[in-house]
């Protein structure tokens, strides 16, 4: 058996509804767990993006790539290892905040957890922190002797390292085969 | 000024438009505004009303497997969308054109659990190639032009179209233009040429090369091609399941059917091949056995115009991404001329082997109760190896699939993938309606028969004039294998007691007759094809008849059982 570790796939889709359904699916049949999920539109209109990571062997994963990629309304599926990309996922931590007030060190570790505070009321206090999975779960692991109430992270967000575009390149080569049937 | 019509009016207007003159279907209550326009165009489209949903999708892939057009089905919501399901997979597995179109709830009901709604989008996403709600009259044109496209082109398939109540009475602006682009999907890749020509130098160092002939190759059109290829390189060909036909029976380099029920010649040679050339074909389980066993010797070239294929159950070497038709004409020219008289060689010993210790065993007894071999052979003969075979699913396929012989193309209709019984008998009607001069003649056993057996009903309301030859054993003839040879004799719920079916035929006003001895088999063949219409023929079969050879399933792909007892001698 290959080596199993954490892939990102990213999927760039028309604005259709139920692809999320159809991408899922093909998860679900081959047993594979979704890790993170996040959808949103792209930068290019009408284009939606999927960042989904999911822990796997690659040849698995390419099977995956093309299963995906054969869904009508998707336009291309990409396969990164955690070197090909830049990424981030968003924490969010609700901690009562009479914890806090005579806690010494919270300066100290929101400063060394690059973490910020985005609300604060006689009641609670919501900090942000921002970065990878283990950066976000080392502060979980801070926070928790303050009894965090409640604690939520987004999906990873990727953009990739390569300095060619290949989604644009392959919309333009799109362009071109429809101008060619006219 | 444009003209206003109804959601309803527009989806037949479009059908129409699509060169559709067939539909398969079954009205219920959210769909009436379609069949209520479906009365106003029976001159130019044909509605066949099936018993039962699940027969309006078999009908309809009859019909496409035999003409290459896509075949139509309209049912309502709820439960008649879910009897679809069976053979929107089969379909899918396949690779069958067929646009499906449902009923369903008025689009501000969905999600609410009214009368006859479900999930249709939800259901069959997983066994299609596109599934649409059309929610607005105005999207009628522009869905039903997509769905078409989707189906027939690259690697074809079914597609849904479930149609919302209220945009099937809602009006919209009529104009119809075909698709012929969509920016997320090509299904025409081009080959690379540099892919032909590693392939073509592949071939020319080949000394041991085979051809694997699937159904790719008559979805394309490439008969000529293939043929044509395999002349000019020598190379011998064997077919899938559903690659059969694609190459005639007597073609000199046609070796035979591989796979579990396939001839012992390619199957063998399948592990002595130093070059297998894939064609159209998805290297199903049932095709190579163990794959870690599996052509030890040989590079692998996969033809496909789906690249998710590539690499899916086998490794390979190279690839051409394209129409069958299209990669093999343009290979053509790239290969030198060969011949391989000691590679072609190989195949007579596993030939004369089969042929001895399982073809006369099966083909040529003359005592006792009547085999499956024998009336295949029989009819196959009788109708100068010209019609059309389609077959239900279990032993009476692969007995018919393999001592059927093939002149034409497009000459197998059979459930490859799914393993779908009951799905013969509506297949056999849309075979026959799709292509009314050729002779249908279908192969079923009592299991598979009773299946969709409802469907006696629209054969005798259309009169449509298929052959069926039961082969009649009274037991559940393939489980029942299996269990003779791998789960000791223990017969669990495989004996079947039936009715009479002839009584039965008689009842739907089909002519009928059941044979029990073989010495009144030619003369009862004879009378069914010289009838004028539906026959059914009831052959008494010998229960304890098994296909051979066989390859247990998981078994490597040259560990081939002749007999109960005896296996194939690798040397």
């Amino acid at each position: 058996m290959e080596e199993k570790q954490l892939y990102t796939v990213t999927v760039f889709t028309e604005n259709q509804v139920g692809l999320l359904n159809q991408i899922s699916i093909i998860f679900t049949r081959r047993s594979l767990n979704i890790e993170s999920l996040s959808v949103s539109a792209s930068s290019i209109p009408g284009v939606h993006k999927f960042v989904i990571t999911c822990v796997s062997d690659r040849r698995s994963m390419e099977k995956v790539i093309m299963q995906i990629q054969k869904r009508i309304d998707v336009l291309r599926a990409f396969l990164y290892t955690d070197d090909e990309i830049v990424y981030q996922e968003v924490a969010l931590y609700k901690v009562p905040t009479y914890r806090l007030l005579d806690e010494k060190n919270l300066e100290v570790i929101l400063r060394q957890h690059n973490a910020r505070i985005l609300e604060i009321n006689r009641e609670y206090t919501v900090i942000e922190k921002t970065g990878h999975g283990e950066e976000t779960e080392a502060l979980f692991e801070e926070l928790k002797r303050y009894d965090i109430r409640q604690f939520v992270r987004s999906g990873r967000v990727a953009v990739t390292k390569s300095p060619v575009e290949y989604l644009t390149l392959w919309l333009e080569e799109q362009d071109r085969r429809q101008s060619q049937m006219v | 000024m444009s003209e206003k019509i109804t959601g309803a009016e527009a989806l037949v207007r479009a059908l129409i438009a699509e060169d559709v003159d067939t539909v398969f279907g079954y009205p219920g209550g959210y769909i009436i505004p379609v069949y209520d326009r479906l009365y106003d165009y029976t001159d130019q489209l044909r509605h066949i009303l099936v018993r039962h949903e699940q027969g309006a999708t078999h009908a309809a892939q009859g019909y496409a497997r035999v003409s290459g057009r896509t075949g139509v089905v309209i049912a309502t919501s709820g439960p008649a969308a879910t009897n679809l399901v069976t053979g929107l997979s089969d379909a899918m597995m396949d690779s069958t054109p067929m646009v499906v179109i449902t009923g369903q709830a008025p689009a501000g009901m969905l999600g609410t659990d009214s009368f006859q709604e479900t999930d249709v989008i939800g259901i069959t996403q997983p066994v299609t190639k596109w599934s649409y709600q059309i929610r607005r009259a105005e999207d009628v044109p522009w869905a039903v032009a997509r769905a078409f496209y989707i189906a027939s082109t690259g690697r074809p398939g079914p597609v849904v179209l479930d149609f919302a109540k209220d945009a099937q009475t809602a009006l919209l602006d009529w104009k119809y233009e075909k698709c012929r682009y969509i920016r997320s999907y090509h299904p025409y890749p081009a080959p690379d040429p540099d892919d032909l020509a590693s392939v073509a130098a592949m071939i020319d160092a080949s000394s041991r090369p085979m051809i694997l002939a699937g159904h790719g190759v008559m979805i394309s059109g490439a008969e000529k091609e293939l043929a044509a290829l395999a002349e000019k390189a020598g190379i011998p060909v064997a077919a899938t399941l559903l690659g059969l036909s694609s190459i005639p029976s007597d073609h000199p380099l046609y070796k035979g059917m591989l796979g579990m029920h396939g001839n012992i010649g390619p199957n063998v040679n399948t592990n002595r091949a130093d070059l297998l050339i894939a064609v159209g074909m998805r290297f199903d389980d049932r095709v190579t056995g163990d794959v870690a066993h599996y052509a030890p010797e040989a590079r692998i070239v996969h033809i496909d115009i789906d690249a998710s294929e590539f690499g899916k159950n086998v490794h390979t070497d190279a690839t051409i991404h394209a129409d069958a038709r299209e990669a093999l004409a343009a290979l053509l020219p790239l290969v030198a001329e060969k011949s391989h008289p000691e590679w072609l060689a190989e195949f007579d010993r596993p030939e004369r082997v089969e042929r001895d210790a399982v073809m006369d065993v099966e083909l040529h007894r003359t005592s006792g109760p009547m085999t499956m071999g024998e009336v295949v052979a029989a009819v196959s003969e009788a109708t100068g190896h010209r019609g059309v075979l389609v077959t239900d699913v279990g032993q009476n396929q692969m007995m018919s699939a393999r001592y059927f012989r093939y002149t034409d193309p497009r000459s197998i209709i059979t459930s490859g993938g799914l393993g779908t019984m009951g799905f013969g008998l509506p297949a056999a009607i849309g075979a026959k309606l799709a292509a009314p001069e050729r002779t249908v003649t279908f192969f079923t056993g009592d299991g598979g028969l009773q299946m969709t057996i409802q469907e006696l009903g629209t054969i005798m309301q259309y009169g449509v004039g298929v052959k069926i030859i039961l082969l009649n054993n009274d037991f559940l003839g393939n489980v029942r294998q299996w269990q003779e040879l791998f789960f000791k004799s223990r017969f669990s719920q495989t004996p079947m007691v039936n009715p009479d079916f002839v009584k039965i035929a008689s009842a739907y006003g089909i002519s009928a007759e059941r044979v029990s001895d073989r010495s009144e088999l030619g003369a009862a063949v004879d009378r069914m094809l010289a009838h004028d219409g539906a026959y059914l023929l009831d052959v008494a079969i010998d229960p304890t008849d098994m296909v051979f050879p066989m390859t247990p399933a998981g078994a490597h792909v040259d560990d081939i059982m002749l007999s109960r007892t005896e296996k194939y001698q690798l040397k």
